[in-house]
């Protein structure tokens, strides 16, 4: 519910006139349920911050949290959910500070021993005040959404280290189960280092796959046809007999991809192939 | 289910999003360890489980895995039964045929998965949804 502009220049007058002892209180509530994972110091630094953007916002005007005029303000809900997200808080934690304004307002203007204008303000500034806390509360959920796909992403990118194994070589182990969103970082990240150390040979290894599916298969082939349209060959390897014997039963075919049973027999190969081509090369430049 | 004597009974996984393919696939694992299936068995029947469960995840629109453990007295098995209440499959000859996919895959999941298996059965029905049954003996 929005309030009106008198309730707004009133709250904006009592935050003013009394924002130390209110800012106080505030910093006081807010701590009691997160005592030991955050100071009276730290909730006030906090509570100081949003106490001052709150002031601004109805000095300007605003009545509602979704307005324009409250732009600011939401920016600084976002922040300080963002940063709690990130401290490990909860979202109840997080919009419970938020809510926390209300007492310290009760506290402070005496709503208890006030009279009956006073008791409407207060209803209405905290009907405000929770809407700032929803908003807090849906800020966070987002912020943490962001974090969470973040951390996979570097857990991506870490699980995927394509290492150059030889002069000419590189390779990238599969490791557990291979996704549509690794695989392609998988691919990505080998057809870079491709470019990278300009090796003429990739060595993909499935070691560390337990199922080859057609899936996994057909991750693998795309992989292969993108490294040889950029000029390099790939050995697939870590092909144990179990495997082997599920993917002819499937029905998979990897044509004329070379496959090894393991990683020091492609990377066996790969030498000798190259030292093949660098022989012929050097025949023919004599 | 005579001809199968004992079934203990099964153990239900939701297939309604990727993580539920590899949760799958763990299920089976699990259960045909415990089958004793030799290793190649195994790697077969967990195969045939993950394709079965994406087709049932992408084509079905999502369903359940039944696993149960069967005992014949002379042997001991798996069953994993598949079901959606989704499109159904038309033509049942041409999608177990190899290579054939409505859907940019490489068209052996079905038929690959019927080779993986010592039975198989498929009972569908256009806008009624696809039951596969799957079943792998300890040798
Ligand atoms: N549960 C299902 N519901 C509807 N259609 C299915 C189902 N399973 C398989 N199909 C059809 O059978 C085709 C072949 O399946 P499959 O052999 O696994 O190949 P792919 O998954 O590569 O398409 C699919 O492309 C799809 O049209
Ligand atoms: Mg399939």
């Amino acid at each position: 519910m929005a309030l009106n502009a008198e309730q707004s220049e009133r709250l904006n007058v009592l935050l003013t006139d009394r924002a130390e002892e209110i800012s106080a209180r505030w910093a006081e509530v807010a701590a009691a349920p997160l005592r030991g994972r955050l100071t009276v110091a730290e909730a006030a630094r906090q509570t100081l911050d949003l106490q001052r953007q709150l002031q601004a916002t109805l000095r300007a005007g605003a009545t509602d949290v979704a307005s324009d005029r409250s732009a600011e303000l939401r920016a600084v809900l976002s922040e300080f959910s963002r940063g709690r997200a990130r401290q490990g808080f909860t979202a109840t934690e997080t919009a419970t500070t938020v809510l926390a304004l209300k007492t310290a307002i009760y506290d402070v203007a005496g709503v208890e021993k006030g009279d009956e204008a006073t008791l409407r303000d207060y209803v209405a500034w905290t009907s405000f005040i929770d809407e700032l806390s929803l908003f807090t509360f849906e800020s966070y959920t987002k912020a943490r959404e962001r974090i969470i796909t973040e951390q996979n992403e570097q857990l991506l990118e870490l699980s995927t280290p394509v290492v150059k194994l030889w002069e000419g070589v590189v390779s990238v182990p599969l490791v557990g189960t291979l996704d549509s969103a690794r695989a392609q970082v998988v691919m990505e990240r080998l057809l870079q280092a491709l470019i990278d150390t300009g090796s003429p040979w990739a060595i993909i290894d499935i070691t560390g796959v337990p199922a080859v599916d057609t899936q996994v298969a057909q991750h693998v082939l795309k992989t292969v046809m993108a490294a040889r349209l950029m000029g390099a060959e790939c050995i697939v390897s870590g092909i144990r007999p179990q495997i082997a014997q599920t993917i002819v039963a499937l029905g998979i075919e990897f044509g004329d991809i070379v496959t090894k049973a393991s990683l020091a027999d492609a990377l066996r190969h790969a030498i000798k192939m190259s030292g093949s081509e660098l022989a012929r090369s050097q025949r023919r430049a004599a | 289910m005579s001809a199968a004597g004992d079934v203990e009974a099964a153990a239900v996984q939701a297939i309604s999003g990727d993580e539920d393919v590899v949760r799958v696939r763990q299920l089976v694992r699990t259960a045909a360890v415990a089958a004793k299936l030799s290793l190649v068995d195994q790697t077969k029947l967990v195969t045939a489980a993950s394709e079965l469960a994406r087709n049932t995840l992408v084509y079905g629109g999502g369903g359940k895995a039944e696993v149960s453990h069967l005992d014949n007295g002379a042997r001991r098995g798996i069953r994993i039964v598949f079901s959606d209440s989704g499109p159904g499959i038309p033509d049942v000859e041409l999608a177990l045929t190899d290579g054939y996919t409505s859907g940019g895959g490489l068209g052996l999941g079905l038929s690959g998965a019927r080779r993986l298996v010592d039975e198989f059965e498929l009972e569908t029905a256009v806008g009624v949804g696809t039951t596969v049954s799957v079943t792998k003996w300890a040798r």
